[in-house]
């Protein structure tokens, strides 16, 4: 749903495009916007990588400790435990989503609808769709539902087909809580490409298909050099808002494990909350926060010039 | 698809080919129906928990023990909805989330048009860097805001208050916003706006009497989206409102999992109500939302 800007377009003098007018008081027109943005983003953003540099419980003034945070920071286990969870999250949100979606979608779009009809692909995308509507937290409560240790649907499902010795307290047992939230962020986030991948194939030329085929090209060798191949702005910023969302998850573990077992499921945005209002820590939950603020900029920012070069490229061919 | 083997066909009259091949593709092989098989399991996959949730939170708790999350109910049984619709007060939840999503979602429709007219249609010095400002606005994490924004409510008297939700969100949404109606005023045709200045339109009547009709289609698939996101937003909502009687429905629902009222059923019941809501916004918002779900989506 985001488009990444690229640098393509030509740059020609800014002209407005109201005639017979000075540019001058355009600007009164963004006073109410940048207002706002600046209470409410900048001078939070400013404050907080400030307070990464301080010792605060949230009462008495903020006592100044230059890096020691950020010290802290690189040698604690439960940070890097905390990402290694994020990776964990972005395999479940990006990596599988994506895989699959890829695959359903040009089934979906060439096969289903092609030869079953477009209301049968239409219906189907629509189910995949489902879960992406919920919000985040409803749908942890869903999964967990199904998930409940003693009465659990998963579990008495697998009692009743003779598989009992795999029941488990899925959400309470530190080797598979993780994997749980993962499930639920699988469910979730399934649909999403899969929506996205189907619009882009639209743009796909049934011909090139046709010559391809013509010349003997099997159905992977077609799927990846021209689905994959066309559709590709769209696995881009697909990847990219996935890995930012994944990189910020907080309802679902927050409603399914409190980061627990012990930090089995902990991730760097439920850390920093329990650093501020748990452990009344601010100067350090601002420090992991901090950190993760840059982690996603850097990444976004080094997406957008990958695919810019990449278009780049592509032109000057 | 993949069981059709193309044999060299360079040979053979293109025209003639190209004519076999279009008559094949309707042809559904075995392969076909495996394909469409494995799709529409991982469909029933992916519909199962909405149906399990849906049928168990008709059913008694004895029931449940008795006959298990599988079967239909053997009686409608609609004291877990009850239950937990009463102790939370559900309907004050429903209208916390209603008029603070649809508040916000206004607001930064509102925001954003008056941006996007700088932009777009002004073309202000600067403006590839003042976008670049509003999506980093929208990309940073919600974490990095969360304290500054938590201790500045807490000075004015905000804090445990649904405003702070509606002016966080209308600047986050907001931000969005900006960066996408920009783009779309960006390429507004030139004629009409000179048409309107000819006739001695202002520049305020510009805006609101001849651009926002016309991109009126846009500004509401916009507003949908605000007001769902906001709707599903968590980590700000769940610092901020901590009185009951400001929650709004996920908050509430993510709270009380554990209480011990939560029985099995009046669970399955909880994330019914949770899940209810946004179901009935897609069902009334499905032709708006199906042409702007693709909107902004790379061209």
């Amino acid at each position: 749903m985001v488009t990444v800007p690229t640098s393509r377009r030509p740059r020609r003098i800014s002209r407005s495009l109201l005639p017979a007018s000075g540019r001058g008081s355009f600007w009164f027109y963004l006073v109410p916007g940048f207002v706002l943005l600046t209470v409410i983003v900048i001078i939070p953003m400013l404050w907080n990588v400030f307070l990464s540099f301080t010792s605060w419980r949230g009462i008495l003034a903020p006592v100044w400790v230059g890096l020691d945070n950020w010290v802290q920071l690189f040698h604690d286990g439960d940070f890097w435990l905390s990402f290694r969870n994020s990776i964990a999250m972005i395999i479940a949100m990006v990596v599988i989503p994506t895989l699959i979606g890829l695959v359903v979608a040009a089934i979906l779009f060439d096969l289903i609808g092609k030869k079953f009809g477009g209301r049968v692909a239409s219906f189907l995308r629509a189910t995949y769709y489902l879960p992406q509507l919920l919000p985040g937290v409803i749908a942890a409560v869903v999964i967990g539902w199904v998930l409940r240790p003693e009465n659990g649907a998963l579990n008495t499902i697998l009692g009743a087909v003779g598989l009992s010795s795999l029941e488990h307290n899925w959400l309470g047992d530190p080797s598979t809580a993780l994997l749980s939230v993962m499930a639920v962020m699988v469910w979730v986030q399934i649909g999403y490409p899969v929506v996205i991948f189907m619009a882009a194939l639209q743009r796909v030329d049934p011909e090139l298909y046709e010559a391809a085929e013509l010349d003997g090209a099997g159905w992977f060798q077609r799927f990846r050099a021209i689905t994959v191949h066309i559709i590709r702005p769209e696995i881009f910023v697909v990847t990219l808002t996935c890995t930012i969302a994944a990189l910020k998850v907080f309802g679902p573990v927050f409603t399914l494990t409190r980061g627990g077992p012990g930090n089995a499921t902990l991730v760097p945005s439920y850390y920093s909350f329990t650093e501020f209002f748990t452990a009344q820590q601010v100067g350090y939950g601002a420090t992991i926060a901090t950190a993760m603020t840059i982690i996603i900029v850097v990444l976004s920012i080094a997406f957008i010039r990958a695919q810019d070069r990449m278009e780049r490229a592509e032109e000057e061919r | 698809m993949t069981a059709i083997l193309a044999p060299s066909r360079r040979d053979e009259d293109q025209l003639e080919s190209t004519f076999k091949l279009r008559k094949r593709t309707s042809r559904r092989t075995a392969a076909d129906w495996v394909l469409l098989t494995g799709v529409v399991v991982i469909g029933i996959l992916i519909a199962s928990p909405f149906l399990l949730v849906l049928i168990n939170s008709f059913k008694s708790p004895s029931d449940y023990a008795a006959n298990g999350p599988l079967s239909l109910p053997k009686a409608l049984y609609f004291k877990g909805i009850a239950d937990f619709w009463n102790y939370v007060d559900f309907p004050l939840k429903l209208w916390n989330s209603f008029y603070t999503s649809a508040a916000a979602a206004l607001l930064a429709v509102l925001i954003s048009v008056l941006n996007a007219f700088a932009i777009g249609i002004g073309r202000v010095r600067g403006r590839t860097w003042i976008i670049i400002l509003f999506l980093l606005a929208n990309t940073i994490p919600q974490e990095g805001l969360l304290y500054p924004l938590y201790y500045m409510f807490k000075q004015v008297d905000l804090y445990d208050t649904t405003w702070s939700i509606i002016i966080v969100f209308t600047v986050i949404q907001s931000a969005f916003g900006t960066y996408l109606l920009s783009s779309v005023f960006g390429t507004f045709p030139k004629e009409i706006l000179e048409a309107a200045a000819l006739d001695g339109a202002s520049r305020w009547q510009i805006l609101w009497r001849v651009i926002v009709p016309i991109v009126r289609p846009t500004l509401s698939v916009m507003m949908i989206f605000f007001f769902i996101w906001t709707w599903n937003e968590f980590l700000i909502p769940v610092t901020m409102l901590i009185s009951n009687d400001n929650q709004t429905v996920p908050v509430a629902i993510s709270l009380l999992q554990g209480d011990k009222i939560m029985d099995v059923t009046t669970t399955s019941a909880s994330a019914l109500l949770g899940l209810l809501p946004t179901l009935v916004f897609f069902l009334i918002f499905q032709r708006t939302l199906a042409r702007g779900i693709t909107a902004g989506a790379v061209k």
